[in-house]
């Protein structure tokens, strides 16, 4: 009895989380006139009309390339930053070593907030600036404390018979330790792609340019002119009004929910790959988050 | 080498910190700092004398926090419930799809909620033909029911990853004292109940403790996303207050000062918090 009810329970659980998912896939392939009498479970009728018209927006490849770059980029930096970081405090003779790491795990605990950070950045010039999205947010404190503990765990022998036969502490680095660190690597790598490539807030608040627009802020944009629209019209009161304007809106419905699959699909790509770091990256979310 | 480093650490954790000095001048955007005039606590008192807006922020932040306290224990008995998944793939296929929805950011779920709560969205579809409804409903853009629909929300999207800790501990309870229980003549309840449980209690007791300094961030860019005329008095939370008073208003000093109150009252719980476990466990967390 127990049993039943707990796979019961489960089953409802897996429609709620996936069928959002599925709902958007089947619509953005289905034929739009059809689309609007109503889908449920499967496409009605085939088409990629929904794709053709979304390539077809102004400044979406654009906006394409930028959270392509900021996730490409921003992700580099943030791993090589933080490795470096984590193996030179792996180092005990390096000077003044307690006094930085200390500075380095307060930050953990204390922001400015977010008034401060954003005068800080604007006095910075990184207002509409590429940067904005990939330096501020490139050393996290706890990366930094995963890979040095997992350098610690490494043993010291190997660094030493380097060292005697004349290697100097980037030789180090980037022979021996990047390579030993991969598993650590691959989890912090991961997660700080799907966080870049997630981002959007930094977008929001700091960078107004058309040119550096994110694709994850355009949705936004879409969705918010649509939510406008169908306020207006809500209060209007005529539900046949409102259908014809949503179709003769720069977005209609079918192109949104299409905006809103391509934006997906790289997380559903790397999803699978990732859950074998997900019990790593609990101890990356569960700071970040 | 670890100098520069260190720099841009400095550069983008501590600058904002010496941003706190904002608060005590009446700092207009384009002047520098020491040439606007100093006003020493003027902001602060403003914050008492802000009633009408203070009061509603704060109450949106408490329900907010309470709501999420209460149902804090939730991931730990998601976790004791898959536990008892006896089917191994099925467990594999439930942990897989009830943690996707971490993994996509906050405008992407907003997109699907609009896709399916809408005016034309799914539901409505659904009701009309059943001929349910005769006025399309849109809770988006329902401001009453604010509270309960953005915590739904906020379950949806993490409580499958919030349970995997709680999953990882369960693994490491020693095997021995289930076929114990079992020998005992303990059935699967009572084991969940008086060896899983108890096994996971601490890993609660950390986790609810380490949250405590974190109670008054209840989520700034979910609500920031949901936010629309019809929604914003009972959605904006102190931090979109912030938000909105600094960023949209530009009304910069009067948001630091709000920022810093946060601050402060987030570093006294947390303080509180240190201190209820050094008496209970004996050692500091911190």
């Amino acid at each position: 009895m127990f049993d039943i009810v707990n796979y019961a329970f489960f089953a409802l659980l897996i429609i709620l989380c996936l069928y959002p998912f599925w709902y958007m896939l089947v619509y953005s392939i289905s034929e739009p006139s059809l689309a609007a009498k109503g889908i449920t479970l499967f496409p009605r009728g085939f088409t990629l009309f929904n794709y053709k018209k979304v390539m077809e927006l102004e400044g979406i490849y654009n906006a394409f390339f930028i959270s392509v770059m900021r996730t490409v980029t921003g992700t580099a930096l943030s791993v090589f930053l933080n490795a470096l970081l984590g193996y030179l405090f792996s180092r005990t003779e390096m000077p003044g070593r307690k006094f930085l790491y200390r500075m380095l795990l307060v930050t953990m605990y204390v922001s400015g907030g977010l008034i401060p950070y954003y005068l800080v950045i604007k006095n910075y010039g990184l207002l509409n600036n590429f940067f904005v999205y990939i330096i501020p947010g490139a050393i996290a404190a706890f990366n930094v404390i995963l890979i040095k503990t997992f350098i610690e765990s490494l043993p010291d022998s190997l660094q030493e018979s380097a060292m005697l036969d004349g290697a100097g502490y980037f030789t180090i680095f980037s022979k021996i330790i990047m390579p030993l660190c991969l598993p650590i690597i691959a989890t912090i790598a991961v997660f700080s792609a799907v966080g870049n490539w997630n981002s959007w807030f930094d977008n929001y608040i700091f960078v107004s340019s058309d040119n550096l627009r994110t694709l994850q802020l355009t949705l936004y944009e879409y969705l918010n002119e649509a939510q406008t629209l169908a306020r207006l019209l809500q209060e209007s009161g005529n539900i046949e009004d409102y259908k014809r304007t949503m179709e003769k809106s720069l977005t209609p419905r079918g192109v949104q929910i299409t905006v809103t699959m391509i934006t997906t699909i790289p997380i559903l790509l790397v999803y699978p790959y990732m859950q074998r770091f997900f019990i790593k990256g609990i101890m990356v979310g569960a700071i970040k988050g | 080498m670890a100098i520069p480093l260190m720099a841009l650490v400095f550069l983008f954790s501590y600058m904002p910190l010496f941003g706190w000095i904002y608060a005590f001048f009446d700092y207009k955007a384009g002047i520098p700092l020491f040439e606007n005039e100093f006003v020493g606590f003027k902001f602060f008192e403003l914050i008492f004398t802000d009633k009408a807006d203070m009061i509603r922020v704060m109450k949106n932040t408490l329900i907010f926090a309470f709501i999420g306290l209460a149902l804090s224990p939730l991931p730990m008995i998601f976790a004791i419930m898959m536990n008892e998944i006896r089917f191994k793939r099925f467990k594999m296929f439930v942990q897989t799809a009830t943690t996707l929805p971490n993994f996509v950011s906050w405008i992407i779920v907003f997109s699907l909620t609009f896709m399916i709560f809408s005016t034309e969205g799914l539901l409505n579809q659904i009701l009309f033909s059943l001929g349910l409804v005769s006025n399309p409903t849109n809770i988006l853009t329902n401001g009453e029911a604010v509270y309960w629909f953005q915590t739904v929300l906020g379950i949806w999207k993490g409580l499958g990853w919030s349970a995997i800790v709680y999953v990882a501990s369960i693994s490491s309870i020693d095997q021995e004292m289930y076929e114990a229980a079992v020998i005992d003549g303990a059935g699967r309840f009572k084991s969940a109940l008086h060896i899983t449980l108890p096994g996971l209690m601490p890993t609660y007791i950390v986790l609810l403790i380490l949250g405590i300094g974190n109670f008054l961030n209840v989520g700034l860019e979910q609500y920031l996303v949901y936010k629309n005329a019809l929604t914003a008095d009972n959605i904006e939370v102190l931090d979109l207050y912030v938000y909105r008073l600094g960023i949209s208003n530009h009304d910069y000093s009067y948001g630091v000062a709000v920022g810093i109150l946060k601050s402060v009252v987030s570093i006294i719980l947390l303080v509180i918090a240190n201190i209820i476990t050094k008496k209970v466990r004996g050692s500091s967390i911190f």
